[in-house]
């Protein structure tokens, strides 16, 4: 019930919304999904109230489904964002993202001496602990813990 | 093309492990076989290591293969601002092996993607020595006659020292025992000692390099302080001397053990340990022309018994 009053604000036809974003990582959230280059009409929902978090955030994307590996990222930083999948008005899938296996290309490796930080190269981590959220660079080996995480 | 690359110890099984210190015996006995004839290696040293670069270089030789490559990378065109993944695409044209040593962590393995042909990581910054690590196993191999079921006492610099993490990854096939002897600055890390706990892997850890400790081991692994790895110079000169062996203090030690050494060694063994027999640290680097050569085949998928 409360979900329909809510996509009844700006009832999407057709598209994505991100919902249960904490508000202080809205706007790295419209970042890691590159929203700056969507073409179709996007509303960002910014200091919502909300009865789980407080304040929240909400993206709405209309006519875009992302990959569901793109729309995973978002669980480095923020693990219980909510996707919801509508078509024709209606929510035909709802999921809360998951930490991908491979991070590929959006973290960087905190250690100097990687050589992903001197080359022109693609960052890639291995999710080595879901539950803490520890990463392992493939390249230098090095673990990055989930407060250290930098995005690129 | 199938990569055979050795980036990593641990891109070895244990039966792959074992056949290589099989294989490192053979060219102990019969060091000279050409079965690289034909064949061109790469030495690419990005970062200066004549010990490591002679020791490979003495191998191919050994083999019968050439070699083309560089020492010093203020003579290549890295330093005029090329990337590695150029130099290595542009070298793995010319040869059919690229050894290679970087100051970057994890410079091999990306190496190892972006070539043609196999890579051997002749060491990455502070990250990984595979072929020290094989050279390591093989002397505890020969000196002990085993693998299995040994006590390992590692002393020194355990934090930055990488030929004591990657022969602590390797051993937890063989059920070792180990002491860590370091000072709280250079004590081993705390994902080495996780490393331990999750394979039941059993180990003390002390700052005092006593008698009880040393008269336990079968193995003293000893290592440099390296002073190239503080940010702290004073630091460096209170802990350089902490941990150093001398002579005497092997006087109730058991008649196998042995004290291996990475080298270059400064002051952490006394000159008067060297007579004794249980050093053994100049035939561990002799045991690395062994190491290099079984590593070179084995990358490159020679079966050295079928051409024998």
């Amino acid at each position: 019930m409360d979900n329909n009053k809510e996509l009844a604000v700006a009832a999407l036809c057709n598209g994505t919304v991100i919902d249960h974003i904490p508000t202080d990582l809205l706007f790295k959230v419209v970042s890691l999904l590159d929203i700056e280059n969507i073409s179709s009409s996007v509303t960002i929902g910014y200091n919502l109230d909300s009865k789980k978090l407080g304040k929240k955030g909400i993206l709405k994307v209309a006519d875009v489904y992302f990959p569901e590996e793109k729309l995973n990222r978002l669980a480095l930083i923020a693990p219980n964002v909510n996707v919801n999948i509508i078509k024709d008005y209606k929510v035909v899938k709802k999921y809360k993202v998951t930490l991908p296996d491979d991070v590929i290309g959006i973290v960087k490796c905190n250690n100097p001496k990687c050589i992903t930080n001197n080359e022109p190269m693609v960052t890639h981590f291995h999710m080595e602990d879901k539950d803490s959220v520890i990463l392992r660079c493939h390249y230098c080996e090095r673990t990055v813990l989930k407060d250290d995480i930098v995005l690129k | 093309m199938k990569n055979e690359s050795l980036v990593s110890i641990s891109d070895f099984s244990k039966e792959e492990i074992l056949e290589l210190l099989d294989n490192m015996r053979y060219f102990e006995a019969n060091p000279n076989r050409r079965l690289l004839e034909g064949k061109v290696v790469a030495t690419l040293f990005f970062e200066p290591s004549t010990r490591t670069r002679l020791s490979f270089e003495t191998a191919v030789n050994r083999l019968g293969g050439r070699i083309i490559g560089f020492s010093d990378a203020s003579t290549t065109s890295s330093s005029k601002g090329e990337t590695l993944k150029d130099t290595i695409k542009m070298v793995s044209n010319y040869v059919d092996l690229i050894i290679m040593r970087h100051y970057l962590e994890g410079a091999a393995r990306y190496a190892s993607e972006v070539s043609r042909v196999p890579i051997i990581n002749a060491g990455d910054g502070a990250n990984q020595h595979p072929s020290q690590t094989m050279l390591d196993l093989y002397s505890i191999y020969k000196t002990q006659g085993r693998l299995t079921d040994l006590t390992i006492t590692m002393v020194g610099d355990l934090k930055y020292g990488r030929t004591v993490h990657s022969l602590l990854m390797a051993m937890y096939y063989f059920n070792p025992t180990f002491n860590f002897v370091a000072c709280d600055e250079l004590k081993m890390p705390q994902e080495y000692k996780d490393f331990c706990e999750q394979h039941g892997i059993k180990y003390t850890e002390t700052t005092d390099f006593s008698e009880d400790v040393i008269n336990s081991s079968d193995i003293i692994y000893m290592t440099r302080v390296q002073r190239e790895r503080f940010t702290d110079l004073m630091e460096y000169e209170r802990v350089k001397n902490l941990y150093t062996l001398h002579n005497s203090m092997l006087d109730g030690s058991k008649d196998n053990v042995r004290v291996l050494h990475p080298l270059p060694r400064v002051n952490e063994i006394s000159q008067d340990v060297d007579d004794n027999p249980k050093a053994y640290y100049f035939q561990q680097a002799q045991n690395g022309l062994y190491a290099r050569q079984a590593i070179i085949c084995k990358v490159l998928g020679i079966d050295i018994n079928k051409e024998a």
